[in-house]
């Protein structure tokens, strides 16, 4: 058996390195939720992403025969990790990208090191993936926790809310979000009142408003995603919480959650993302295009990260000419990133890229003009300031 | 002033209400899974997806017709039960003489059928339904801000159940409808269209559901995986309460939406396990549930 496949790589390796000098083909696998609670920030829209971004290469003409194949990890870190370890041992998968959910990505994070490929998250969270599990064939491209927690909790204690209660998704995630605000709330001053951790997914979060709204804090965290943020938002709404005078703070909330609440029940929500489709000429022409393949739909910044992640790695290639993952994750290190949608930026030694943040406010609904105009901007946070600084991460890889 | 485990007894009587509201959905979703296990002994997977299609059809009588609330409690449980009617003649009906598994397989992938093809149309993320206007806002109780919408649905599912319960226990119709269950061959005998009962019953135990999912719309997102995520639970509110068991499903729907709402007050991180370890507690007491009889 062992030797029957031994002799099969040699003859695949061998049919490969034949087609090599004609063209160089590279294979990209977008593994991501396609039918749970992030298929719509995430899903099909990321594979759409990916593959204007090989036509913005002009890859073909560039000599390189890319690849795109698609895979659902249903949210679960097992699944994840077997499709990521087939990707690589059976399909010849060179990179990874996007992996929305922080459990499954750090499993991921894990295989891609151990098979020493390349892994470019886009849709996930944890800031472990450049702290203590970062890998040196990892690269973080969109967000993370510390960036989502200094925008938008450095903003809510500026605006003076200084006292904090968290509504907190009890995983992975939702703990590290909760954590980094948390610290952000303190060193500025504020403090942090009570926590509530609910079982994820939920769908009544009435109980755990009503307990918020009876620590009498000025915000309410919100440590969740998705449907769950929907649904807090959504009932918080009816349980009049900010009526009574307490504001609403979504960590981590999505343009594709604002679509789902309707800014009836949004409007005045501050919250951080790196990307947004009105913000300038640039981002508005991939946004025109890629709603036309997507039904209408806008991206997401996750769906910007992919794009932007993808032309980085093949630039990458082109440059080092090769695709193994030493040569390409030096050249990612070392050429600054530069694309339409996140401007000039760079990848840091442990794996973070970094960029501008902008903290939005969602409008009124007699403040939108046309479908999908959500944001207004209410400040830039500079690359330098945005993301956790280098040491301060544990990240092994990062000496001094 | 007492305090129960460093609880005030304002914020206590709020989650008992809060809890209360939740028992709602669980017992009407409880009591049409109950009376369709009841008489047909088909354990219905396909119920969660017709509760979501409750809500769906709800906010497409909006979106695209422009029919309003009011409207659609009454439309949407008689399009989505129409549908269980078409589903029971045309698939359930072929498997009454086979085990009971046929039956949970057929409607647990009708179930994945279903929430895929809405998936696929509309997404994950939800469809905003608003409240209705004569039930926006909400009183002070003193202990607690109770929204108006939700004090109706607690009221809307009391009615139903307990109409329910009368129409089966109590009426001419009902006595059809049980003497059937125990022996389908003499309620035939006596020139009772029994197979055109069964069928009407999967219709009503489907309207029920869709009910439910219309109630539920304005409360929860309206999105495609929202009966998956409710129909485990609901289940074992059905096997604690005793399978068939109408009265039990009621009363347990309510009583463990209450267990459910003070966990989250002492420990909110076992909330979704809390009913879980109950329905272990009582098979392990009661194997025919607390209110069924052992056969």
């Amino acid at each position: 058996m062992k030797l029957k496949t031994m002799l099969l790589a040699t003859a695949l390796v061998g049919a490969l390195a034949g087609m090599a000098e004609a063209q160089t083909a590279v294979k990209i696998g977008v593994l991501n939720d396609r039918s749970g609670v992030y298929a719509d920030l995430s899903g099909e829209g990321s594979v759409i992403a990916a593959r204007m971004a090989i036509e913005d290469f002009k890859a073909a003409d560039r000599g390189l025969k890319v690849e795109v194949v698609s895979a659902d990890h249903q949210n679960k870190p097992d699944i994840g990790a077997s499709i990521a370890r087939k990707w690589y041992d059976q399909d010849g998968v060179d990179a990874i990208f996007d992996v929305p959910t922080s459990s499954v990505a750090l499993a991921v994070n894990q295989v891609t090191r151990e098979k020493n490929k390349i892994f470019i998250d886009s849709g996930a969270g944890s800031t472990d993936l450049t702290g203590p599990q970062c890998s040196p064939n990892t690269i973080h491209w969109t967000y993370d926790t510390y960036a989502l927690a200094k925008g938008t909790g450095g903003a809510m204690v500026k605006k003076g809310g200084d006292s904090w209660f968290f509504i907190t998704a009890d995983y992975a995630f939702g703990h590290s979000l909760e954590q980094n605000t948390a610290d952000v709330v303190k060193k500025a001053g504020g403090k942090v009142l009570g926590t509530i951790r609910h079982p994820f997914p939920g769908s009544d979060f009435s109980s755990f408003l009503l307990q918020a709204q009876a620590s009498k804090a000025k915000v309410i965290g919100l440590a969740n995603a998705g449907g769950d943020t929907i649904n807090t938002i959504k009932q918080a709404a009816e349980f009049g919480v900010t009526q009574g005078g307490q504001n609403l703070a979504g960590l981590l909330i999505f343009i594709t959650d604002v679509h789902a609440l309707g800014l009836k029940a949004a409007q005045g929500l501050v919250l951080t993302e790196s990307f947004y489709w009105d913000r300038d000429d640039a981002s508005r022409a991939f946004s025109k295009r890629f709603a036309e393949k997507s039904g209408g739909k806008m991206p997401s910044m996750v769906h910007a990260g992919v794009y932007s992640g993808v032309l980085h790695y093949l630039k990458a290639i082109e440059a080092a000419k090769s695709k193994d993952a030493g040569p390409v994750m030096a050249k990612m290190k070392e050429l600054p990133t530069d694309d339409p949608l996140f401007g000039k930026g760079q990848v840091r030694a442990d794996g973070r890229k970094i960029h501008d943040m902008y903290l939005f406010e969602v409008k009124k609904p007699e403040e939108s003009k046309a479908a999908w105009d959500y944001y207004k901007l209410l400040a830039t946070i500079p690359a330098a300031e945005a993301f956790r600084p280098l040491n301060e991460g544990g990240c092994p890889l990062v000496k001094g | 002033m007492f305090e129960l485990l460093g609880i005030p007894p304002q914020a206590l009587f709020g989650q008992l209400l809060l809890g209360l509201i939740n028992g709602s959905f669980y017992a009407i979703l409880s009591l049409g899974l109950a009376i369709i296990f009841g008489l047909l002994n088909i354990i219905n997977f396909t119920h969660g997806a017709q509760y979501m299609m409750g809500a769906f059809v709800a906010w497409m009588l909006l979106n695209y017709a422009g029919v309003g609330y009011w409207w659609a409690l009454l439309l949407a449980p008689l399009v989505v039960g129409a549908f269980g009617v078409v589903i029971e003649r045309l698939l359930i009906s072929r498997l009454y003489r086979l085990d009971h598994l046929y039956g949970l397989l057929l409607t647990f992938g009708l179930a994945l059928i279903i929430q895929g093809l809405f998936r696929n149309q509309y997404g994950v993320s939800g469809l905003p339904y608003g409240i209705p206007p004569e039930l926006t806002g909400g009183h002070n109780l003193g202990f607690m801000f109770l929204p108006n919408y939700r004090g109706w649905v607690v009221v809307a599912s009391l009615v139903v159940c307990l109409a329910t319960w009368f129409v089966i226990e109590k009426t001419k119709l009902g006595a059809y409808l049980r003497a059937a269950t125990e022996n389908p061959t003499l309620v035939q005998a006596f020139g009772i269209n029994v197979p055109r009962l069964v069928t009407l019953t999967y219709g009503f135990g489907v309207a029920l559901a869709a009910l439910a999912g219309v109630l539920a719309a304005p409360i929860y997102s309206v999105n495609p995986n929202m009966g998956a995520d409710i129909i485990i639970v609901v289940f074992a509110v059905v096997v604690i309460g005793g399978m068939g068991s109408i009265l039990g499903s009621i009363v347990t729907g309510f009583g463990l939406g209450l267990v459910e709402g003070l966990t989250k007050v002492f420990y909110p991180e076992a909330a979704s396990t809390v009913i879980f370890v109950i329905m272990v507690l009582v098979l392990l007491v009661k194997p025919a549930g607390l209110f069924g009889r052992n056969a």
